[in-house]
């Protein structure tokens, strides 16, 4: 096997690892905006209070495994808190007040967080046994975290593919997505689902916390950058569908980390190494926007439109 | 003026306002009264701010187009006024037009393109737009890239005003916001700001009934754009520098609380949002550096006390 190929599959799955976690973040996302039609900002912060939860605990108890499932329990349960005493006074205001009530939420968060751990980064490093790197064959080496983030990330989708569309509780959602009032009227207890939903969003937050906080820094506002990616994901995907957020997470990704790779390599045969190096790494962040647009322009409801 | 055409009117409410504009005029001069010169430079700001969400109010509140991407035309005008500056243009009358007209320049582009789509899908591709403009501000080195691009010099006026002094500077600043309030508060009580409006509340009647919809909503996004290139013009002015981050996203989300804040559809919404925000902002970090947390609960009581902005509470009933 060539290094071209070898360079080829390695970034092919990083961008699979990295549309993954989109998925994790942006699924909630689009089942919030697509369900109870809530524009949610506070989104990310769920995320970060997760990777924080996390992290904290890591270190009190020294191991990676416990944080991540009490990490994970305590931002579903933050998230549910967050639904039942404000969230769910939004859902029968317009956009607007949507938005800024959330900003509001997404302030109070960061503040919140840097009052209880600083403003520093918080360390949260790889568990041990996952640390090092594997061999997946001869002369290809993996990091064995990097493998185990793709296999989480597969197995929630697939559980959620299971839930969805096999499960009583699925197809509420479903319906609940595809049109509220009817789901209303054939008797679904909205108000229940809502939090449900709210929650379940969290905890898929906190995944993605504990996944990607020893990747990159867990730090306030990291929630932020990341929540615009995951807005483009269920735009992309179509707002409501898990389907289209799926798609649209492994679109992103991958075009995103291709982007970074080899829009350098492609950029240094046209002109300097100079300009090269300072204009590739721009055009490769412009590069999903731009996928956004194409594909509003020609799909203005998204690859999978839900609503009917 | 029969009364089906007075609910989209919006006065000027002289009764309010003139008094405000005097204590405007005459803030500079109890600043150095009370040795408090600071504050002159942050009125400027202000008055910046609340010229760039009245821009952005013009077409959220009037035209019903939540746009997300309104900083990036803030940060053309910047760009624009700071590169005519470092190329030895550098007098007012000749830049800043040019940058309002670069601004609205590329609110036309992005507009056309953007107005094909509604509602959520219009919110995402004009951050899309507005991002795409932030990173190309950030890949083009001859204009400072990430750095940021400084502004050797304050524009040029002439006739005795000097924009480097701050005092001069504030009286332009406020001069132009009064205008461009005067110009809006014109426009919506014109035949087209009256269609514009009542696009808002039904666009799919106003096709019906024959209106060329899409091209009133077009040049309502292109006037806005070159506002807010003029407010981008004074911020690079003020603040003798300009850099991508004048065009991130949370600085688009920042407009659109504040207009969300002062109330959409209300002529004085945007002054009144930005007012409130940057003075909220001003205070708390006085006294805390945690002040975000209070801008939040702040932010979060008013919207669920007064659900249609500040501008709200001061009227007993929506006038438009």
């Amino acid at each position: 096997m060539s290094l071209n190929h070898i360079l080829l599959l390695e970034q092919a799955l990083n961008g699979l690892q990295f549309g993954l976690m989109l998925f994790l973040l942006a699924a909630g996302l689009t089942l919030v905006f697509g369900i109870m039609d809530m524009i949610n900002l506070a989104h990310g912060s769920l995320y970060m209070v997760g990777a924080y939860l996390i992290a904290s605990i890591t270190a009190a108890t020294g191991n990676y495994w416990w944080g991540l499932l009490f990490g994970v329990m305590g931002a579903a349960a933050f998230g549910a808190l967050l639904e039942v005493s404000v969230l769910r006074r939004f859902y029968q205001r317009d956009h607007l007040s949507q938005v800024l009530g959330t900003f509001a939420i997404l302030l109070m968060c960061n503040e919140g967080v840097r009052l209880i751990w600083g403003s520093q980064p918080v360390a949260l490093s790889t568990p041990e046994s996952l640390s090092g790197p594997v061999q997946i064959f001869s002369g290809f080496y993996y990091a064995s975290f990097s493998l185990f983030i793709i296999g989480v990330g597969l197995l929630v989708a697939l559980l959620m593919y299971w839930v969805i569309t096999r499960t009583r509780l699925g197809m509420q959602v479903r319906a609940g997505a595809a049109n509220r009032e009817m789901a209303m009227a054939m008797g679904v207890d909205v108000q229940k689902l809502f939090t449900m939903v709210f929650a379940a969003g969290a905890a898929l937050c906190g995944v993605a916390g504990g996944m990607l906080g020893p990747v990159m820094a867990v730090q306030v506002g990291m929630g932020e950058s990341i929540l615009i990616v995951a807005f483009v994901v269920i735009v992309i995907g179509g707002i409501g569908s898990i389907r289209g957020a799926f798609l649209g997470a492994l679109f992103v990704g991958i075009i995103d980390t291709a982007g970074r790779t080899f829009m350098p390599m492609l950029f240094a045969q046209l002109m300097s190494p100079e300009a090269a190096a300072n204009a590739a790494p721009a055009v490769a962040s412009v590069l999903i926007y731009l996928l956004m647009a194409t594909v509003l322009f020609f799909k203005p409801r998204g690859l999978f439109p839900v609503h009917g | 003026m029969d009364e089906a055409a007075d609910i989209l009117d919006h006065r000027l409410h002289w009764r309010w306002a003139l008094p405000a504009l005097m204590l405007l005029l005459a803030f500079p001069l109890l600043a150095s009264a009370a040795d408090a010169e600071f504050y002159v430079t942050l009125a400027s700001r202000i008055l910046i701010f609340a010229l760039a969400a009245t821009s952005l109010n013009l077409i959220l509140g009037f035209g019903g187009m939540v746009s997300f991407g309104h900083a990036a035309f803030m940060g053309v005008g910047a760009y624009a006024v700071a590169i005519a500056m470092q190329q030895g243009l550098g007098s007012a009358w000749v830049a800043w037009p040019l940058a309002m007209g670069v601004s609205a320049l590329f609110a036309l582009l992005i507009g056309a393109i953007s107005l094909r789509t509604q509602g959520v899908y219009f919110i995402m591709i004009t951050l899309a737009f507005a991002q795409m403009l932030y990173f190309l501000a950030i890949s083009i080195k001859a204009y400072g890239g990430d750095d940021g691009l400084q502004m050797p010099a304050r524009s040029a006026i002439g006739g005795g005003v000097d924009l480097t002094r701050d005092r001069d500077f504030y009286y332009v600043t406020l001069l132009l916001v009064v205008l461009s309030i005067y110009a809006v508060a014109r426009l919506l009580n014109a035949r087209f700001g009256h269609v514009l409006q009542a696009i808002r509340e039904n666009e799919t009647r106003m096709t019906a009934i024959g209106f060329p919809v899409y091209r009133y909503k077009l040049v309502a996004f292109t006037l806005a754009g070159a506002m807010a290139g003029l407010s981008g013009v004074l911020l690079a002015n003020l603040g003798g520098f300009v850099s991508p981050s004048i065009m991130q996203w949370s600085q688009s989300g920042m407009l659109m609380v504040m207009a969300i804040l002062g109330g959409v559809g209300y002529l004085y919404g945007g002054i009144l949002g930005a007012v409130f925000f940057l003075l909220l902002e001003e205070l708390l970090s006085h006294y805390t550096i945690h002040w975000q947390l209070g801008l939040g609960v702040v932010l979060l009581l008013v919207v669920l006390v007064a659900p249609n902005g500040l501008a709200s509470l001061l009227k007993s009933r929506r006038i438009g």
